[in-house]
C-alpha cells in the first residue's frame, strides 16, 4: 500500500473537483439553462439551479428544428457506419491475418495508409467522387476499350452518400487484426482438423470471440458517426435528409429576435444526448477500444 | 505477422477484403490522387479540359496574406489545444491514479465530453461564455468589453481553443490513466518508501515512464488541432472563421475556398500543403522529441 498523508489526498480532491468542474460543469450550465424560463435564462448573474421548464423548452426547441427528422436520419446514418465498419473490418482483417496470400501485404498497407489522410483535407475531391460516382469507372472503360459511355449516378442526397465515404477507412480492421493475432494458433488449426472451412471458422469460432471488439467498435463509431459535420453539410441539400449537425443553425436565436437560449440549450441536450448514453453505458468497452485502436 | 496463415484458399481472402478495399479504391485513394491533381491544373469555371499550370495555384496560394493568417491561427490553435488537453488529461490521471474512495465516479465522468460532437459544443459554448449573458456577463458587468468573442478576433480564439480542450482532455485523460496503470507498482512503492511524496513520485517516476504516450498524444492531437473534423465543425459552427479572420484555421479555408469560392484548384493546393506540413511535424517530433523519449 503506498503511504498516504491527509494533505496529499485532500489535495488530490481538489484536483478531481477542479477536474469536474471543468468537464462536467458545462453540462450543468447547459441543463440548468435548458431548464428555465426565458428571463430567468438571460439574468445577470446566471442562476445554476434547474428549473421545471425543461419538457416545455425541449417540445419548443423539437418543432422549431425539426428534430423528429434530424434525429431519425442521424441514427440511419450513424447506424450505416457502424454496421459497415463492424462488419467490413472483421471481414479485412480476417484475410489479412487467417490467410497465406501474397496480397495479404498489399491489403495491409493499403488499409494502414487511409489512416494518415482524414476526409477534411480529400472533402472536395471525395464530394465530387460522390457527386458522380461513375466517373472513375467511365475513364477506366475509356482508357480500356476507348469507349465513351455516359452513365452518371450521383450520391447527394441519400443515405448512401451519407455513409460510404465514411467507411472507407480503416479505423476497425487494426482492432480487430491486433486482436486476431493474440488468438493461439492452436484455435484455428483445431477448427482445421475438425473438418471447418474458413468460412464455418469466422462466423462460428472468431465473431463469437470478437464481441469485446465488437463492442468497442460500435461506441467508437456510433459517436464517430452521429458527430459527423462536414459531410452531411456538403451532401445533403434536400431537408428530408438533413442531420441533427445540421439543425444547429435553425435552433441558435436568430440575429434580432428573443434571445431564447433556453430552448436553444434545450435543443442542443436532444442532440448530444444519443452519443452520450451510448458512451455511458458501454464506457467500459469503448475505452478498451480506444485504447486498442490507436496503439 | 505471418503468425497465423492457416487457410490457403487464394480466393477466400480477396472475397472478404473485397468490399473494403473497392471503397477505400473509390472513396479514398481516387480523391487523393484527384487533389495531387487538382492541385496543378486549372479547372476553367465554365467546363472544358483542365490545364496544367504548374507552381502557379501554390504560388497564388503562397501569395495570399490571409492564407499566411490561417496558418497561424492554425499553429496556435492546435498548439495551445495540445498543450490544454495533454496537461488536464496528465493532472486528472496522476490525481484518479491514486485510487481515492470515489476515483471511480470522477473517471467515470471525465470521459463524457469525448461523445459531444464540437459544432453542438461549441453551441452550448457560445451561451456559456457569452458577453451578455452566462458566466462571462458578471465579469463584463465589473469590467466592460474585457470578454467579447464576437468583436475581437483573439478572444474568439481562445472561445474555439476552449471548446476543442474540453471535448479532448478526457481522451487524453484516457490514455495517460492507461498509461500510468502500466507503470509497475514495484517502482512507486519502493519509491514511498524512501520517503518521496506524491508529486516526487509523479515527477521522477510516473511522468518519464509515461513519455512514450505522452509522445503519442503530441502527434496525435497536433494533427487533430490542424486537420480534425472537430476543429472545422468547432470554428464553422461557433465563429464562422471570424471575426475579422480571427478564427479561420487552415481547413476552414479550404473549404471555403472550395465550396464558396469554387476555386478547386486553390483548394487542392492549400489542401497539399497542409498534408505536407502534417508530415514534417510528425517527422520533427519523431526525430526531435522521441530521442528524449525512454522506452522500457
Amino acid at each position: 500500500m503506498i503511504q498516504r498523508t491527509p494533505f496529499a489526498d485532500a489535495f488530490t480532491y481538489v484536483l478531481m473537483v477542479l477536474g469536474f468542474l471543468l468537464l462536467i460543469g458545462p453540462f450543468i450550465v447547459i441543463l440548468a439553462g435548458a431548464s428555465q424560463t426565458l428571463q430567468q435564462v438571460n439574468s445577470v448573474p446566471f442562476q445554476f439551479v434547474p428549473q421545471d421548464r425543461l419538457l416545455e423548452n425541449a417540445a419548443a426547441a423539437w418543432s422549431r428544428a425539426s428534430l423528429a427528422t434530424a434525429l431519425t436520419n442521424s441514427l440511419i446514418m450513424a447506424s450505416l457506419v457502424t454496421f459497415g465498419k463492424v462488419v467490413l473490418s472483421a471481414c479485412t482483417a480476417f484475410a489479412i491475418v487467417f490467410f497465406r496470400t501474397p496480397l495479404k501485404h498489399f491489403f495491409f498497407w493499403m488499409v494502414f495508409i487511409t489512416l494518415m489522410l482524414p476526409l477534411e483535407v480529400r472533402v472536395v475531391p471525395t464530394y465530387a467522387v460522390a457527386a458522380d460516382l461513375f466517373h472513375p469507372f467511365r475513364l477506366l472503360i475509356a482508357a480500356l476499350t476507348g469507349i465513351e459511355v455516359s452513365v452518371e449516378w450521383n450520391l447527394l442526397n441519400s443515405y448512401a452518400g451519407l455513409s460510404l465515404p465514411l467507411i472507407a477507412t480503416a479505423t476497425g480492421t487494426f482492432l480487430y487484426r491486433q486482436f486476431f493475432m493474440t488468438l493461439p494458433d492452436e484455435l484455428a488449426e483445431a477448427a482445421r482438423m475438425d473438418g471447418s472451412g474458413p468460412v464455418r471458422f469466422f462466423f462460428d469460432m472468431l465473431l463469437p470471440l470478437s464481441r469485446t471488439n465488437m463492442l468497442a467498435l460500435t461506441t467508437i463509431m456510433f459517436v464517430y458517426g452521429w458527430n459527423q459535420y462536414l459531410w452531411p453539410l456538403l451532401m445533403i441539400t434536400d431537408p428530408s435528409y438533413k442531420t441533427t449537425m445540421m439543425s444547429l443553425v435553425a435552433l441558435l436565436p436568430s440575429e434580432n429576435g428573443t434571445p431564447d437560449w433556453n430552448v436553444t440549450l434545450a435543443g442542443s441536450l436532444i442532440i448530444m444526448a444519443p452519443p452520450l448514453i451510448v458512451v455511458a453505458v458501454l464506457q467500459r468497452w469503448f475505452i478498451r477500444g480506444l485504447v486498442a485502436t490507436e496503439k | 505477422m505471418d503468425k497465423h496463415s492457416v487457410f490457403k484458399s487464394w480466393w477466400l481472402p480477396i472475397l472478404f477484403a473485397l468490399p473494403q478495399i473497392a471503397l477505400i479504391l473509390l472513396f479514398f485513394y481516387w480523391p487523393a490522387v484527384a487533389v495531387m491533381q487538382w492541385a496543378f491544373t486549372l479547372e476553367p469555371p465554365f467546363g472544358g479540359a483542365a490545364e496544367f499550370v504548374g507552381w502557379a495555384n501554390f504560388q497564388d496560394v503562397f501569395a495570399d496574406p490571409f492564407y499566411w493568417n490561417s496558418v497561424v491561427v492554425s499553429l496556435i490553435f492546435s498548439l495551445c489545444g495540445t498543450v490544454f488537453t495533454i496537461v488536464v488529461g496528465l493532472v486528472l490521471a496522476l490525481a484518479v491514479e491514486r485510487q481515492l474512495p470515489g476515483s471511480g465516479l470522477f473517471r467515470f465522468l471525465y470521459i463524457l465530453p469525448y461523445a459531444i460532437a464540437g459544432p453542438a459544443a461549441g453551441m452550448a459554448f457560445r451561451f456559456i461564455l457569452s458577453p451578455e449573458r452566462g458566466l462571462m456577463a458578471s465579469v463584463n458587468a465589473i469590467f466592460p468589453d474585457f470578454w467579447n468573442p464576437a468583436k475581437y478576433g483573439s478572444h474568439a480564439l481562445v472561445l474555439v481553443i476552449i471548446i476543442f480542450a474540453w471535448k479532448w482532455a478526457g481522451y487524453t485523460f484516457i490514455f495517460l490513466l492507461a498509461g500510468l496503470q502500466s507503470v509497475p507498482r514495484a517502482l512507486t512503492e519502493a519509491a514511498a518508501m524512501d520517503g518521496a511524496g506524491p508529486i516526487r513520485r509523479a515527477v521522477d517516476i510516473q511522468i518519464p515512464m509515461l513519455a512514450p504516450t505522452l509522445f503519442f498524444l503530441l502527434v496525435i492531437m497536433m494533427t487533430e488541432g490542424f486537420v480534425g473534423a472537430d476543429t472545422f465543425g468547432i470554428v464553422h459552427n461557433t465563429t464562422g472563421g471570424g471575426p475579422n479572420h480571427g478564427t479561420e484555421v487552415m481547413v476552414f479555408r479550404i473549404v471555403d475556398e472550395a465550396f464558396k469560392g469554387l476555386n478547386y484548384s486553390g483548394a487542392s493546393a492549400q489542401s497539399i500543403v497542409l498534408i505536407g506540413l502534417i508530415m514534417v511535424f510528425t517527422f520533427i517530433q519523431f526525430r526531435f522529441i522521441e530521442k528524449r523519449v525512454h522506452y522500457k
